[in-house]
């Protein structure tokens, strides 16, 4: 699946690897929580780096005291509808000041790309045949914001002071 | 009224092109059904059983004039010449093409108008008291705070893709007629520190099919931490609310499975982390420069007798019922509350046609500083009309028959669409609702009954909101037959309470004849100026069942 | 909206809503889609019932109509008539608005 980070594609070095799958050596990888919590001492003795996936249900809070040892957290959505993973990513960055990369895998549309990218994703794993100018169209549609989120953009209602 | 700024322009204009490029991916294959669905849902069009529907925002139930003229406008442009206004304050549009929509939402958008958020799960339209700003005893114009509501809501980065839709009430003051103990969150303004307007809010009311009354959570929370105690509570419902099951998927049933103690705790918890963010919600600027907006209108001083009142209420007696149904108090001396009913006898319950909007519209400009409101009991109100202006504001009103002098009694029905517009329902609602109402058609009866409010859906989904009916009539189906069940004692006001399901259902034929039973028993039983909500309160269903059921 | 298509209902047709204009239309055996009830295609079985529907596939692909299903009628005297208060309401139009829906043009 191709890769968007940071708004272009990029190759993508990480590999999933299943529970039950052998770790393999000096290669990027990203577990599940299950496992990051099973094989953890194992994990971080490895050196390369750790990424840690969130199934919907898993809040971030389960790995929060380990972050600084992981360098992503994927935030899976096993249904567009399924909305956690957009709090989980604002935990993420404006609670546990995470600032690898959060990256959105599963279901995703168009649509959410950008309201996903002011909860703090900054990569995605995208459809084949997505083209980047599709992507960047989708964030651009909407010049303005109302909410403050921890992606630092001034709000409506600080522009209109001034802010 | 709250007018928009470059911003806001700017945003919604933003949103008629995201739809249109929606709608083109659609039609062009790029996008399936399933996929477009919920786009289009969150743009208010839902897919009925005749046609498309669009339902437009009316934020917090008020518009202007030219508002009004526009939704007449597109009625009679894109539609088949009138609307549908709902108990959520909105209008619905029930034949538009799907192609015609974003040319609706640009002609929409030239008078600050949208269909954002009005479907989908996420947070939808904020409804209001609508005698806001008008009403004596109001603690704050809840409409300053709803306006703040409504910005924050719009297009919310993290609240988008909820377990289920969300939905917000707000009122200003202890007379409770925007039924905030019925929404997912419910706020009323009291006076906090100082004075100074503060928020209690209840969280996990709702009707549908397990009809809750919310929960004071947050009690006087002041102004400055509104926003952040507002994410707090959508913050934990987000990621603790049910999605595996649609219909538990609300919030009341997550405060209910917590209870509401733990909810409290838990919205608490979050709410210390969100202010610690230290990001400022809510500057106090924003907060003075929406209220401008909301100022009262230049009032002239009148004494508040009107002697022109007096002399045509005496001459006219006509003008005399509709005054004493129709007309409320007024803060200011000389002033008054005029309601414009859309139930008129033999009618189609909050539908207007094209041109009754038009007259609303003038009526408005002419009589009331060019605003109207529409109720969430599918009414429409001019809030600020001269005590000297009312006869001809009457008399405009009648010839477009909007006369109709019978708010809140018994033909005064919240009517959902039912079976004749709505994919989801089990039986009509509306034929029901007509049979009722020409059943009490005569008026000297409608006033010996009082106050009596019945509530129609056609369905367990409760868009009628027949759970909070004084009598609540809910459509069922049986093996392809339309019955409907009668429950009683429901309200939804400041002391909201779920009504009491009866008995056996009755078929179309015996449902009239079936409230005419309960309502003669109610006189019956009555003590001296006790309402029907009264009487049941004292006495309990058992009464009403015996003589209900007691001929069957 | 497969909810309301009845499992033990033999004799079925297949409607849905345009998705241009979201107007109510039926299939017909040729293979395209009519506004009127009458030019409907309607099959007997459950098998028939199926083949019938799956007929209708390319024309939900190629972006004709939207979310088609079977529904249960009746053959009275050469005209077909939906068995449900639901489907009556859909070929006619609101009852309380005789002026609107199908009912007004064909009266
Ligand atoms: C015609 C298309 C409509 C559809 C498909 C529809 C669908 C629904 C559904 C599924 C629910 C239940 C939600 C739940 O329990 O989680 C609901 C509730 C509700 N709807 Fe509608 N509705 C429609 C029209 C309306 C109209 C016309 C009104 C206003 C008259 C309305 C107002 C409401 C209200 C007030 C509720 C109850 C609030 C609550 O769920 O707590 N709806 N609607
Ligand atoms: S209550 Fe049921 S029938 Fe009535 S509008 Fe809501 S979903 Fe439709």
């Amino acid at each position: 699946m191709p890769l968007i980070k940071n708004g272009k594609f990029a190759d993508d070095n990480w590999v999933l690897v299943g529970d039950d799958d052998e770790l393999p050596t000096d290669t990027p990888v990203i577990v599940s929580a299950a496992r990051w919590q099973a094989e953890r001492d194992a994990l971080i003795g490895r050196n390369a780096p750790l990424g840690v996936k969130l199934e919907a249900g898993e809040a971030p809070e389960l790995i929060a005291d380990d972050l600084d040892r992981l360098q992503l957290v994927a935030v899976n959505f096993p249904a567009f509808k399924d909305g956690r993973g957009f709090s989980y990513a604002s935990l993420l960055r404006d609670r546990y000041g995470f600032d690898g990369e959060v990256r959105a895998v599963g279901e995703v549309l168009r649509d959410q790309w950008s309201l996903m990218v002011r909860c703090g994703f900054d990569a995605f794993d995208v459809a084949d045949g997505t083209k980047i100018d599709a992507f960047q169209e989708a964030l651009g549609e909407f010049s303005h914001v109302y909410q403050a989120t921890g992606d630092g953009k001034k709000t409506v209602w600080q522009l209109r002071h001034g802010g | 009224m709250y007018r928009y700024d470059e911003f806001d322009h700017r945003l919604v204009k933003e949103r008629v092109t995201q739809f249109r490029g929606q709608v083109e991916r659609r039609l062009a294959g790029d996008i399936t059904e399933d996929q477009f669905k919920p786009l289009r849902l969150m743009n208010g069009v839902y897919l009925q059983l005749h046609a498309y529907m669009l339902r437009v925002a009316v934020p917090y139930g008020t518009l202007s004039g030219s508002q009004m003229h526009m939704l007449a406008d597109i009625a009679t442009k894109y539609d088949k010449g009138y609307g549908h206004f709902t108990t959520r304050q909105n209008i619905q549009y029930n034949w538009p093409a799907l192609s015609d929509i974003p040319a609706i939402l640009d002609d929409l958008a030239s008078v600050e108008m949208h269909a954002i958020q009005t479907s989908g799960n996420c947070i939808r339209n904020v409804t209001s008291d609508q005698y806001a700003g008008a009403a004596a005893g109001e603690v704050d114009d809840p409409r300053i705070w709803s306006e703040i509501i409504r910005q924050w809501s719009t297009f919310h980065p993290e609240f988008t893709f909820l377990p289920r839709k969300f939905k917000f009430a707000v009122c200003g003051m202890n007379e409770d007629r925007a039924a905030i103990r019925f929404h997912d969150i419910g706020i009323e303004v009291v006076k906090g520190k100082d004075d100074a307007p503060a928020f209690d809010i209840y969280v996990g009311g709702g009707q549908g099919r397990t009809p809750m009354i919310g929960h004071l959570i947050g009690a006087a929370v002041p102004a400055v931490d509104l926003i952040a105690y507002l994410e707090s509570i959508m913050r934990v419902y987000n990621m603790n609310g049910r999605r595996d099951n649609l219909y538990k998927a609300r919030i009341k049933i997550l405060v209910h499975a917590l209870g509401a103690e733990e909810m409290k705790r838990q919205v608490e918890e979050e709410f210390v982390h969100v202010k610690e963010k230290g990001v400022v919600h809510l500057p106090e600027e924003e907060i003075a420069r929406i209220r401008a907006y909301f100022a009262p209108p230049a009032y002239e001083t009148l004494p508040d007798e009107s002697s022109a009142l007096n002399e045509a209420m005496a001459d006219n007696k006509k003008f005399a019922d509709w005054v004493k149904t129709n007309v409320a108090e007024h803060k200011v001396d000389g002033y008054a509350i005029a309601n414009i009913s859309l139930k008129p006898v033999g009618g189609v319950a909050g539908d207007a046609s094209d041109d009754q909007m038009h007259v609303m519209a003038d009526l408005a400009a002419q009589y009331s500083f060019d605003e109207l409101r529409v109720t969430h009991e599918q009414n429409i109100v001019l809030a600020h009309v001269k005590k000297d202006d009312l006869f001809a504001l009457w008399q405009g009103l009648e010839k477009a028959a909007l006369g109709t002098p019978n708010l809140a009694l018994i033909t005064d029905h919240i009517v959902c669409p039912g079976l004749d517009y709505c994919a989801l329902a089990n039986a009509r609602s509306i034929p029901i609702s007509q049979e009722i109402a020409e059943r009490f058609n005569d008026l000297d009866r409608q006033h010996n009954i009082g106050e009596l409010k019945v509530k129609i859906s056609g369905c367990i989904n409760a868009c009628g909101h027949h759970h909070v009916g004084h009598i609540g009539i809910l459509g069922v189906d049986k093996k392809g037959t339309e019955f409907y069940q009668i429950s009683l004692g429901g309200s939804a006001d400041e002391n909201a309470s779920i009504g009491d399901i009866l008995g056996p259902a009755f078929t179309e034929d015996e449902i009239a004849d079936a409230i005419e039973t309960i309502v003669e028993t109610y006189i019956n039983i009555r003590q001296e100026g006790e309402r029907f909500i009264d009487t049941y309160a004292r006495v309990g269903k058992e009464p009403f069942k015996e003589t209900l059921y007691a001929t069957h | 909206m497969a909810q309301h298509t009845n499992k033990r209902a033999t004799t079925q047709a297949v409607t849905a809503n345009r998705l241009l204009d979201g107007e109510v239309v039926y299939f017909t055996a040729d293979g395209s889609w009519s506004d009127w009830l009458k030019d409907a295609d309607v099959a007997d079985g459950k098998e028939a019932c199926a083949a019938l529907l799956a007929k209708t596939e390319p024309s939900v692909a190629a972006q004709q109509v939207v979310e088609p299903y079977l529904f249960e009628v009746a053959v009275e005297d050469g005209a077909i008539v939906p068995a449900s208060v639901r489907e009556k309401i859909r070929m006619a139009g609101p009852t309380i608005r005789l002026d609107l829906g199908k009912q007004a043009a064909s009266a």
